[in-house]
Parts: structure tokens; sequence; C-alpha cells
């Protein structure tokens, strides 16, 4: 049986942990990984008395990433309570925003997936602040029938984006999270680490079939919380086989079935139906009366929106014609988020060898930070060490070896480089120092002499291995050119 | 007795008594009164005695001292106390202890006060007679067949059974000042805002306040000057310049104020004549210190309570679905099988008849496609009542009028009619739905003895202008002096 015409509708529904210190209505760390419940307060607990207050810093950062995807910002905006019960939920409501969220109406370029030379416009309806819950942790595995709960997360600030159903394909959702996630890290308004749920994606799905000139809608499927964008790609694809192949054999349509709330089994590959509790919930908003409507003034916005700076392509236009680095590097450096490019800006302005800086953060930096779990604006190495070092290293003053010796001190202990130098033992070599060296080691290595003699220049390989294992500090070249020298003038 | 706190300082400063030996007197007197009022859910007296001692060793080595420096104090148990159980007389709350003190309560001890121990109210603070509590109800101690009012009914009756000369209560719809006239005594609830709400467990949170019951409106503003003032914790907080309350009752020269009387209410079915003969002496007292009294109205009266009866219960739906059992407080035992029935049976244990009421009138009021109807529908009203008192106040300093439709009420006499004891809140919702503030202050007695109440609204911010005229009403008459038989 052939199949039918489709069209693919998807909306997503993407959470982002917004980068800020404290949670959005207390003082309390968002700090990942802690021990549980170690990050709370009677606020966050929702103990009887406490009261939310709002952390600007959100609003803050929800303003720049609003203006970033091209929505408006209306000049007031309030809470509103969202209420069901679950034990994550200590309040039994979640303050959040219904009717007025803080950004309103944008929109996102993307690169057309299925062609190169055409973009793609795609809605956003809204994006609004809300809190976090806390996590559920089922300890079936002990033999355990009751479950824990970690309330750490518990009023983190996330901003819900609404995208309108305007993407088509699994790859256009792709291409919209990408660019989405880039922008978001780009403008510091979020880590984007989906492995620690500072992203997290819902994606709404159905298909509009072509039956003869009549268009058949199936019944929407949201499926929840999805934690990966292979796993975003794999569960929409999943979702168009199945609601195909769900309609031939049922016949269902959104008129009949309206929507479902679905989970997705990355280990199996299959989405599946969760309880359909979600569909008839009425979660009865009202205005939060704890706290206050929040009046935006237009210069606030425009004053946010003149410090946003360059777009994330401006910004790999801008390194890769003002350092000469390859379009890739630039996309590594650019997608650190603008703090990594601030710090490549400087230190490549600063050693004035663009591609030697990039070299360095996208291998010595990013390993270390990767290592010590920190972020680059708090690195131990600034941006005018590695300059200095990587100037070092275009002088010839270090090797590239001792260099990564010092980079590597500076990272794990701080302090200047001269006392690293120092502290690693490093020195200049005074050339009649490796002269003597180098004549030691020839009269020991006579085959080595015979070999260049014979026209193998590389023979002298051998020589710089001994040298620096007698001295560490001895740079391979000069060996190799005193070592040459001394056996052509033998 | 322990009558005064100003007379309470005065014997400290001069050498009569001891901070301790007035916290005695006072745990001795609640200790002599407990078992017939019932006005308290806790007592410390370990901890009033240490805070007393604290107070008595400070002056002795010359450190400056609090405003309430040795005063003993009742805190009505919807304020939050790290050091003592905070019930909300709900069984849901039994024996839990916040790890937290309410800002008030920080303020309190910070004041050097000494606060013997939680009074008695109406569960979770819904209610007109202090009924509702899940410890037993509390008795009128000028007539112990009668209610002492509610929800602050233990906090008023403490007062008046001689036991503190201070406490706070709480205000949503009238819970500070229908005890106060009941009780005989002086209570006002402040602005929206002008007290923090940090650490008040939370009924009808757009409408709560704090606030102070005392024997007189100077012993009132004695305590506002400790309470009052901004604090960031609460967003609601106004950030506004807090006035010295004290120095608002130094004058009774009312020439010059403008006093409206809200004589058409007075004609409403179900107001006792006590109360109509209360209210025009009151005008008589007034005009005699010089007062120029006018009549005014506020047309959207007959809204305010069906008004508040939607927003209160709306919003106490909401703020008490956190006694879910999971986290803190009540839990139901092990034939909870699935989460579900955990919620359900920890919340129908936990709860009284009048709390599962209001959370049922709320959450209906809240539901989709019914929200528009109700909640959304009272909040266009409650606009309009704003309105209505902005307008009164173009014309007047202040509006004059009844507490309470009668004086106390005999125990058991409403408590199976929610609607007869809605009605209790006849004149005092209109502060509360307004935000501004309101003072009740003893206006006489019934022909049976009963005390009844006056009350006086004035704008937004002006508790000092309260203060001044109930100061004032109160060294032109003695009902504030007089004192139940014990
Ligand atoms: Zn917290």
């Amino acid at each position: 049986m052939s199949q039918l015409p489709t069209t693919t509708i998807i909306g997503l529904e993407v959470h982002v942990q917004l980068k800020t210190a404290t949670k959005l209505f207390c003082g309390c760390s968002t700090k990942f990984g802690s021990p549980p419940n170690t990050q709370v307060c009677p606020v966050c607990l929702g103990l009887p008395g406490a009261l939310p207050v709002i952390n600007e810093h959100a609003i803050e950062l929800a303003i720049r990433a609003g203006l970033a995807i091209n929505c408006d910002i209306p000049p007031l905006t309030k809470w509103d309570r969202k209420q069901y019960f679950y034990p994550d939920l200590p309040k039994g409501y979640q303050i959040s925003q219904f009717d007025l969220p803080i950004c309103a109406d944008g929109c996102l370029e993307i690169a057309d997936p299925a062609d190169d030379d055409s973009t793609r416009k795609i809605g956003i309806t809204r994006a609004h602040l809300e809190e976090d819950a806390g996590k559920s942790m089922h300890d079936e595995a002990a033999g355990r029938a009751d479950s824990r709960i970690d309330l750490n997360r518990c009023g983190t600030p996330l901003l819900e984006i609404v995208s309108e159903p305007d993407l088509r394909t699994a790859e256009e959702a792709l291409a919209y999270l990408t660019k989405l996630k880039e922008m978001m890290t780009h403008l510091g308004v979020s880590d984007c680490e989906m492995q620690e749920g500072s992203l997290r994606v819902d994606a709404n799905v159905n298909l509009h079939i072509d039956k003869h000139g009549e268009r058949i809608a199936t019944p929407i499927v949201e499926v929840k919380n999805m934690n990966s964008f292979r796993n975003v790609v794999a569960a929409l694809h999943f979702e168009v086989d199945r609601q195909y192949a769900e309609w031939e054999e049922t016949g269902n349509t959104i008129e009949t079935h309206g929507k479902r709330t679905f989970g997705w089994n990355d280990v199996k590959g299959v989405t599946y139906p969760q309880r359909e509790k979600e569909e008839s919930a009425d979660y009865r908003y009202f205005p939060c009366p704890d706290l206050l409507p929040i009046r935006i003034p237009s210069e606030r916005v425009e004053e946010i929106r003149a410090s946003l700076g360059e777009t994330p392509e401006e910004t790999r236009e801008r390194l890769q014609s003002q350092y000469g680095i390859k379009a890739y590097d630039a996309d590594v450096i650019v997608s650190q988020g603008r703090g990594m490019v601030q710090y490549y800006d400087a230190v490549a302005m600063a050693c004035g060898d663009g591609k030697r800086a990039s070299s360095w953060i996208q291998q010595d930096v990013m390993r270390s930070l990767k290592e010590q779990g920190g972020d680059i604006e708090s690195f131990g190495v600034t941006a005018e060490q590695l300059a200095q070092l990587l100037s070092k290293v275009s002088s010839g003053e270090l090797t590239n070896d001792r260099a990564r010796d010092v980079f590597k001190h500076l990272s794990e202990n701080g302090g200047g480089i001269d006392e690293a130098i120092k502290a690693l033992g490093i020195e200049a070599v005074d050339d009649s120092e490796m002269e003597t060296l180098v004549k030691e080691l020839l009269a020991a290595n006579p085959k080595v002499v015979d070999d260049v003699k014979n026209g193998n220049q590389k023979a002298v390989g051998s020589l710089i291995g001994q040298a620096r294992s007698k001295n560490p500090n001895a740079n391979p070249q000069i060996i190799r050119e005193i070592a040459l020298r001394l056996i052509e003038n033998a | 007795m322990l009558d005064s706190a100003l007379e309470v300082l005065r014997l400290q400063a001069a050498g009569e008594a001891s901070a301790v030996e007035i916290a005695e007197r006072a745990l001795d007197a609640i200790e002599a009164s407990q078992s017939t009022h019932n006005a308290y859910t806790h007592v410390d007296r370990d901890a009033a005695l240490a805070a007393a001692q604290a107070v008595d060793a400070k002056r002795a080595s010359g450190q400056p001292l609090g405003a309430l420096a040795g005063v003993p104090i009742a805190v009505k148990d919807v304020l939050c106390t790290s050091d003592m159980p905070t019930t909300c007389s709900s069984e849901m709350l039994r024996g839990f202890r916040p790890p937290y003190d309410a800002t008030v309560v920080e303020k309190l001890r910070a004041a050097d006060a000494v606060i013997v121990g939680k009074t008695n109210m109406d569960e979770f603070a819904m209610g007109a007679s202090t009924e509702t509590s899940a410890f037993g109800i509390t008795k009128n101690p000028w007539d112990t067949s009668r209610t002492p009012g509610g929800s602050s009914g233990g906090a008023a009756a403490a007062v008046a059974a001689g036991t503190v000369p201070l406490s706070l209560g709480t205000d949503t719809g009238g819970s500070i000042r229908q005890p106060a006239a009941f009780c005989g005594v002086t209570g006002l609830k402040p602005t929206y805002g002008r007290v923090s709400r940090y650490g008040l467990v939370a009924f009808a949170s757009s409408l709560d306040q704090i606030g102070p019951m005392a024997w007189s409106a100077d012993e009132c503003a004695l305590l506002m000057n400790v309470i009052a003032g901004f604090e960031p914790r609460d967003s609601t907080s106004l950030d506004q310049a807090v006035p010295d309350f004290t120095l608002a009752t130094e004058s009774n020269d009312l020439r010059g104020m403008r006093i409206g009387v809200l004589r058409e209410s007075l004609q409403a079915e179900g107001i006792d004549e006590s109360i109509r003969t209360a209210v025009a002496h009151a005008i008589g007292v007034f005009a005699e210190l010089g007062a120029e009294i006018v009549d005014v109205d506020l047309p959207h009266r007959e809204y305010w309570v069906p008004t508040y009866y939607v927003i209160a219960p709306s919003e106490a739906s909401s703020n008490l679905s956190r006694y879910d059992g999971a986290h803190y407080g009540h839990r139901a035992g092990e034939e909870a099988k699935d989460l579900v029935s955990m919620y359900c049976r920890s919340r129908a244990e936990g709860f009284g008849a009048e709390v599962k009421r209001r959370i049922m009138i709320g959450t209906y009021a809240l539901s989709e496609g019914y929200a528009d109807e109700y909640y959304n529908k009272a909040l266009k009203v409650r606009r309009l009542i704003r309105g209505d008192y902005d307008a009164a106040f173009s014309q007047v300093d202040l509006l004059l009028g009844p507490v309470t439709p009668t004086p106390a009420f005999p125990l058991g006499d409403k408590i199976d009619d929610p609607i007869q004891m809605y009605l209790c809140d006849l004149f005092t919702v209109g502060a509360n739905l307004a935000g501004v503030p309101a003072i009740s202050l003893p206006g006489g007695f019934d022909p049976a003895g009963l005390p009844i109440g006056i009350q006086l609204q004035a704008p937004t911010l002006e508790e000092s202008r309260l203060l001044f005229a109930a100061s004032a009403f109160q060294s032109a008459t003695d009902y504030h002096t007089q004192r139940p038989n014990q």
C-alpha cells in the first residue's frame, strides 16, 4: 500500500535553565550536583509563612534571551500560580507565568536542512519564566517501596520557550534546537548542559495527511522531557511512522482523540503513552498574590538590547577574518559561549597569533576546564598569561612542551608565569653549554655522525631525546642546528 | 493584673519590679485563666523566664534596652516561632516547629519583649468565633458562655483575661477587630504591606495583615513602633517611612478633622440596637472633641462579603495545597496505599470542616470555566470597592462605624450555620479588600454588660491618624479601662 502525502507538524517547548547564581525566589545556590537537600531554605521548601522574592538577574537574563529570539518585551509581566499536587512540588503550586509572559511573539531563523541556500523562519509564541520542581528518586532497586525527594533543584529559574508549530521535519527541529542552544550559550543566558538537565525539550507532533484532497490531522502527541537532541530527532522520526500506522489501523484523528502525552524510552527507541491525567488537568491558574507585577520600562529593554553585541554568526565571521582561523575552529570557540570568545579575543590580540591561540584554547584550555569543572570566567590561567606564554613560544624562548608544563602548573596552582617557570626549574640554556653537551653526545654516538655525513639528517633526532634527558630545558631546534653544524665542520 | 504595657515599663524603670517578676505574674495569670478561657495553645514558662532574665541582666549591666523590654506578649499561633510549635490551631500542624522566626517575632525579640506563648485561633484563621480550633474553643472573659470572636479570639481573650498587656493578632477579614470588639480591647489592622508577612502562615495572602491588640490605643501605638516597617523578604511590604506612632497619641484635639459616618450601613437588618446606640454615642464624643461629622457612603458595600468570600477562599485553597502530608505536618498512616490516597487521607484527617469548606469554595471559584464568573469577577468588584474608599477619603479623614452587627454571641450559636458566621464580617472586610488601616476600640456595653466595638478606618498608611483619633476618644471615655469580673 502506498503512503499518502503527509506533512509533519512540529512545535517545541524548550526549558532553559537560566545561569543565575541563586534561585528564582530565594538566595539558595543553583550549583549542580550537591548532596540532596543541601541547597534549600524555608522559601524553596515551601514552608508555612515563607514568601518568594524575585531574583532580578533572572529577569535580566530572560529579557536578553527574549531579545535574541526577536521577541517583544511587554511593559507589564506578572506571576501566576499553576496548581497541582506532586511530591517534588512542595508548595502544591508552581510559580509561573500564564497570560502575561515576559517575552512574546518572536522568531528564530534557521538554515534549511533541505536546501543549503535558503533559510526558514520559525515563529516563537512566547517565553515565560517559572521555577523548577525538585527531583523524585524512586529507590526500588534497594527493595524500598518509598520514594526520596531532592529539593535542591526546586526554585531554579527556567525560561520556557514555546515555538509555533512551524517545524516540518526532525532535521528542522534539530536545526532549531542547535541554533537556540548556541544563542543561549553565546549570550550567557544558560549553560545548556543537557546532561545536567539545564536544557529540556518537549515536542508536540502530529501529521496532516492528504487523502485525495481532504486534510486529515492525527491526534497531537506531546513527547515530554527529552534531554538530548539525538533523542528528540529519534522520537520525532518514531512518532511520524507510528502516527501514520496508527491512523491506518484505527482512523483516530485530532477530532476524536485530541492531544496525548507520551514519554521517550531511549533504550528501546520508542515513545510510550504516559498517564492521561495531564490532558484533563485544570491547573487553576491565578495571579500569585505574594508577588507584584513587574513593570519593564522600554528604556531598560533598549539598554539590554544595546548590550547584546554580536550574534554567534557575526562572531564566527569576525574571528575567521580577523585572525585567519578556519570556520570549524571559529565554530568551536563560539559554541563555548561569549566568555570563551572574549578570552580568545584577548589571547589572540595580545600574542598576535590567532591560530596558535585557537589551537591552545581548543586543546589545553578546554581540556583543563573539563577536568576542573569550572567556567572560563573563573579559569586559573588568565588570557593575559596565556598570551604571554604563547609569545614566549613564538619567540623560541620556550618550547611547546615546556610551555604546556607552565600552563598546567598555572591552571593547577595559580600564580604568575615567572613563578611557574622557576618552580618547574626551567632555565634558558646558554648556547655554549649546549654546544658542549652536543659535542659529548657526538663523541658517544659515532654512528649518528656517519649517518648524517651519508646524507641522513634525520639521524640527528636520536640525539635530541638524549640531550633532553640530560637537560630538560634543551631546545630541540637548537640541538639540531648545533649538531648539524658540528658534523659538517668536523 | 498585668494591665498595661506602659505600666510594666514604668515598674521596671523605677526598680519596683524586675522583668522576671513581671513574667512570673503573667505566667501565673495564664495558669489561672487557661482552664476557664483556653486562650493559649502553647505556653513556654522556661523560655519566657529565660527571656525575662536576659532583660534584667541587660538592665543591670547598663546595656541599652528595647522598646518593649520585659513586656509579656502573646503571639497568635499563626506566626512562626522557632522555639515553640506553630500550629494554626490545626490538627494538620499539631506539634509543627518552624525552623525560623516570623519577622514580627524577630522584631519582638530584638525589642526585648518576653514572648509567653501562642494564642488559640480559628483553624488557619478561618472563622469568627475561635470555635474551629482543633485545640478547644476559647471563651470570652466577659461571659464564658460567649465567644471571644475570631479568628484572633485567643489573642483578644489573653489581653481581656489580664494574662498579658499586649498580643499580636492577624486580620484577613476582621480577625483582629471583631475579637477586640467582643473582648472590649483595642485592636488595629494596619495598612496592607505596613507589617511584613514573612513568617505569617498564609490564609489569604492579598488580605492578611498582622496587628497589635491591647487595652488602649496608646499601647497599640507602642507595639506598632516595633512591628511596622518595610522588609525585602516580603515583596508586598511597603517601602515607606514609618512614623513614631506614639507621637500620634499625644494630642486630643480633633478640631479640623472630618469624620465620615456610614449611616446607611447602620440601617441594615440584623444589627443590634445596642450597636446603633454605641455608634451614635461615639459620634457625639468625636463631635465634642472637635471633629466635623459628615455622612458618607461606600456604594458597593453590599458586595463586600460576597467578594471577600470568593477571593479569600480562592487564595486559601492555593495556600493550603502545601499541606499534603509529603514534607511535614499530618500524614495518613499505613492504610494509605498510594500517593493519591496518602494525599486524600492526610488532608481529610488533618483539616477541620470549615477549612475544607473554604478549600472547596476556592477550588471551585478558580476552576476552568468558573474563574471568570467568580474569581476574576471578584477581582473587578474589589477594584470598585477600592474606588469607593478613594472617593470617600477625598471628602473625609476617617470613617466611623460599627465593627460587628451584634455583641459577642453565645458559643455554638453560629458554628453550624456558615452563612450567619460569614455575616459577622459585614463591617470589617471592606478595609481588607481596600488594604486600608482600621481600628476597633471599646465604645460601650450592651444592657447585659457585653463590650461593644467602634470602628475607625483611615486612608492607606494613615495608622497615625487612626491612633490619634482613637487615643483622643479614649481620653474622653473610660470603656477601655473597664475589666471583666474574674
Ligand atoms: Zn531556598
